[in-house]
């Protein structure tokens, strides 16, 4: 009897497991043309996990204060041993993660996964979108580099636009008025403690739900094997599509490593709060389209100020997006071209807005 | 009654501190009589409580024509030739400023006495500088104002009102440059461009009111002021002596007094920048010397410059070498020193400070060197993982096929 | 199926993919773990220089002597005076930034370049400097000398 059964029957005999694992071995993946992109979600679990790791180990060296964050990070780079590979790994895995967050998300759009009976899982799945999101932001300062604090203050600038309650959200988020040594805590609490504690309740949620559904497939695909059922075909979950898995978490493994030993990550100059504005902030790559918005849409548009009704546009945008799957029904087959031709205008104005955030410097 | 009274003393106050009606018709008259208000209110003298008589005399008090009254010591246009004299008669007077200002100097005339100006003055010259030229007159500031004619930042241009202009200086012996290569030169960049108050202007090395130029034998004296070190090694050096008995200005004769230009290590070559082949014979003992001195110098900075290189490659390849880059300060100052020594004119004391400098610049090389060897590493070690990744995707991938290929037999 | 091989024995390609497979996860997991447990060794530095730095020990230091150290990124001064009080100074001159010292002829702080003196609580007393130096707080922690910037509120 091998040891892998040993344990198996060990625990089998305390907490029923074969019962308990059994519709997990149970559970297949559809097989089709578009299957790869069903990739994506394990991938963006993946960097999560590394971020986890690699973030805990930040944390044995990292202090949070104005003082001390920017040296202990340079300590980080500099003394401590392979250091500069961990923070480097936990900085590229973060935009890598959010990047596959975005395709993944993407792609069941344009799978449309995200129909009946799958909403919630498309609702938490958002949340995570956002919650990463935030976990992009509120790290992007903990290094307290000029570049980081400039961007959190145009950032919070931002959010303080938002009508009636932007101001309050501000000092909310900085910890007062300006942005200090006490935004810094403020944003390492939410950073190591807020926003995992919520992700990991979601990413639960979301993984019970993938588990409960199963994987979806695309109508076209569905329609075709409900006609022939024959040649509908399926991959089994363990272990062949896990071990696919991780094959694509090796290889990005190996990206990341490359990365970070190519081309590590910046540490900047620290940051002096009297210091005047350099030339050419601007937020994290995932922010460049909306700050690029803000700053293209004019001054006044109605009697509105600008600014503030870019920000209400993304807000409504956002809050729309979050009940997508709602839309679908609408009229015959109207609800999901409209959804298919608002995916496709959201993804080209994410890109072309990006790009065009970059060129205009 | 009482209102009277308040109404009468607060007139009193709206018109200066004292009364003074010259500046009714005096401020609406065309130049040369102009004097308004607005002018007369922005001088020192009129804010300390003078009013026009206490110079011109008359009475401040009588309105119209009365107020010019030869009876009240009404002197008119003051003279050039009466100017100095009537300055001193306040400014010289020590018990009489100390109730202005007890730590002004009150020497000014007497130094004013001894300058150039002075004395040509006292020999009946009508062009030179009096005290108005420079201090203004009717809307005089103090020195410390930035728009005082003789604050540090403006003294050069108040100087060079005379002697910039050829055609006024004809029929004086000194030339008319002096400006014009004093604005090439550092110290009118630290002063103009980078505000150091510090750096010298005309004044610093020509003194103000005693102004004259310092001889041919005490003008090191004045550099050596700021240039403490390079005085000291020049006194102890072989030139001093030298340039002395021929009646040689120290510094001067090497880095001029007017349009002193940064120095550069060509002076000590034999290109047109070149000054120590000026006197010097080519082959002799001096300019081996020299030669010496220059490749220890070049070879110094180059040392410098290649470590600097190395760190830059290692830094655009994402290694930290902040510590390194501060450094490369302490060796860039090993190299200012070297060049600081060059002044005893002794190549045994330059190559002291040089090999200390090569010692410095060996290390940040190195540091550098060590900073692209770490980066090598690092690359190496990601090699060895990503061979170890690559193994076990294609194992991973042939081992998927095997159970598949299994799963289809059974 | 009489042509194929059971799963309990080993071909030469089975061999090779267990090898590739096992080989290269141990391998690889070890290429993974051995950076992080280095990693968790804590560097025999424990300081930053941040803002906070260990200037020097107890004595060694004499009254009247003085010590070049970095704090942070760059040169600060470190004097005890003739009734044996301990100071820290800014040695970046106010001037051009060439390093200052401390003459103990002069009981003052003075710059080499052009002559520029400080007093012994970095007041800029003659020559060019235009500003003071800055003053640090020095505090005796046991027998380390330990230098920190001026906290504010």
């Amino acid at each position: 009897m091998s040891l892998f059964t040993r344990v198996q029957d060990w625990l089998d005999e305390r907490f029923h497991w074969a019962e308990l694992i059994g519709p997990l071995k149970k559970k297949t993946v559809p097989i089709h043309k578009l299957s790869y992109w069903y990739f994506l979600g394990g991938i963006t679990l993946f960097l999560f996990m590394i971020q986890v790791c690699t973030g805990i180990l930040l944390l044995l060296y990292y202090r949070p204060g104005a003082n001390e964050a920017f040296e202990s990070v340079q300590y980080i780079m500099t003394r401590v041993q392979f250091g500069w590979l961990i923070r480097s790994i936990h900085s590229w895995a973060a935009n890598l993660m959010i990047l596959t967050a975005f395709a993944h998300m993407f792609s069941v759009v344009f799978l449309r996964s995200y129909r009946k009976p799958r909403e919630l899982t498309w609702l938490s799945g958002m949340l995570l979108l956002f919650l990463a999101m935030g976990f992009g932001f509120s790290g992007y300062l903990l290094p307290w580099n000029t570049l980081a604090f400039f961007a959190t203050k145009v950032g919070t600038e931002i959010t303080g636009q938002v009508p009636l309650i932007g101001h309050s959200l501000m000092v909310f988020l900085r910890g007062g008025e300006e942005v200090t040594g006490a935004t810094l805590t403020r944003f390492f609490g939410f950073h190591v403690a807020v926003l995992p504690l919520l992700t990991t309740l979601l990413v639960l949620i979301h993984l019970a739900l993938v588990q409960y559904f199963g994987m979806s497939v695309t109508p076209g695909v569905e329609a075709h094997w409900n006609a022939s059922p024959g040649e509908a075909r399926q991959m089994k979950f363990f272990p062949n599509f896990l071990l696919r898995e991780f094959m694509a978490w090796y290889i990005a493994l190996g990206v990341l490593g490359a990365l970070a030993a190519i081309l590590p990550w910046e540490l900047g100059t620290k940051a002096d709060p009297f210091a005047p504005a350099p030339a050419g902030i601007r937020p994290e790559w995932y922010f460049m389209f909306m700050f690029q918005t803000l700053k293209k849409v004019p001054a006044k548009v109605w009697f509105l100020d600008g600014e503030v009704v870019g920000i209400l546009v993304f807000g409504a945008a956002g809050l729309l997006w979050m009940l997508l799957p709602f839309f679908d029904q609408l009229g015959r087959g109207r609800g999901r071209r409209l959804i298919m031709g608002a995916g496709v205008f959201a993804l080209s104005y994410i890109i072309a807005m990006t790009i065009y955030g970059y060129m205009a410097k | 009654m009482f209102l009277l009274l308040v109404v009468l003393a607060s007139a009193g106050t709206i018109s200066a501190q004292a009364q003074n009606t010259c500046l009714d018709c005096h401020g609406a008259l065309d130049p040369p009589l102009q004097v308004t208000e607005q002018q007369f209110s922005s001088d020192i003298h009129s804010q300390k409580g003078l009013t026009c008589a206490s110079c011109h005399g008359g009475d401040p008090t009588k309105a119209d024509m009365d107020a010019m009254s030869k009876a009240a010591g009404f002197r008119g246009k003051i003279q050039r030739s009466q100017v100095p004299e009537l300055c001193g008669r306040c400014h010289s007077d020590a018990t009489f400023m100390r109730q202005y200002n007890p730590s002004l100097r009150t020497d000014q005339l007497s130094q004013y006495k001894t300058s150039v100006h002075g004395k040509l003055f006292a020999k009946g010259d009508p062009k030179v500088a009096v005290c108005t030229d420079c201090h203004g007159v009717h809307d005089l500031r103090p020195a410390s104002d930035t728009r005082s004619k003789i604050h540090p930042l403006n003294v050069a241009q108040t100087c060079s009102r005379c002697h910039a202009d050829a055609s006024y200086m004809k029929g004086y012996a000194i030339p008319t440059d002096q400006f014009a290569q004093y604005s090439t030169s550092v110290h009118h960049d630290a002063l103009a461009l980078r505000g150091d108050l510090s750096a010298p202007t005309c004044t610093t090395c020509h003194g103000n009111h005693g102004a004259a130029p310092p001889g041919v034998d005490t003008v090191q004296n004045v550099c050596s002021k700021c240039h403490v070190f390079q005085d000291q090694m020049y006194q102890k050096s072989t030139h001093k002596a030298a340039f002395q008995s021929a009646g040689l200005p120290g510094c001067v004769v090497c880095h001029s007094n007017h349009g002193i230009t940064h120095p550069s290590d060509a002076k000590l070559g034999a290109g047109p920048q070149a000054v120590c082949m000026r006197c010097h014979t080519p082959g002799d003992r001096c300019d081996q010397a020299r030669v010496e001195m220059l490749s220890g110098l070049t070879r110094l900075d180059e040392a410098f410059e290649n470590a600097h290189n190395v760190l830059g490659v290692a830094e655009s390849s994402g290694m930290e070498v902040s510590q390194a880059r501060l450094d490369e300060d302490q060796a860039r100052d090993a190299l200012t020193k070297a060049r600081v020594t060059i002044h005893s004119f002794q190549k045994e004391l330059v190559n002291q400070d040089i090999q200390e400098g090569l010692k410095l610049a060996a290390k940040n090389l190195q540091a550098g060197k060590n900073a692209l060897a770490e980066r090598d590493y690092r690359r190496r070690g990601l090699g060895f993982a990503l061979v170890f990744i690559l193994m076990v995707v294609v194992g991973l991938f042939f081992y998927i096929r095997q159970i598949e290929h299994r799963e289809q037999k059974t | 199926m009489e042509n194929q091989v059971p799963s309990s024995v080993s071909t030469p390609r089975r061999r090779i993919v267990e090898v590739l497979l096992g080989g290269g996860l141990f391998a690889s997991v070890v290429s993974f773990v051995y950076p992080v447990l280095r990693y968790l060794i804590p560097p025999p530095v424990a300081d930053l220089g941040g803002d906070e730095v260990v200037a020097s020990k107890v004595g060694d230091l004499k009254p009247n002597g003085s010590k070049i150290f970095r704090f942070g990124t760059r040169p600060a001064l470190l004097l005890m005076t003739s009734g044996g009080e301990y100071r820290a100074l800014s040695a970046v001159c106010t001037h051009l930034s060439c390093t200052v010292q401390y003459r103990n002829d002069l009981h003052q702080i003075w710059c080499a370049c052009h002559n520029g003196l400080y007093d012994l609580n970095g007041r800029n007393t003659s020559g060019p400097p235009p500003r003071p130096l800055e003053a640090f707080q020095v505090h005796v922690r046991g027998d380390e000398i330990v230098v920190s910037r001026k906290r504010e509120a």
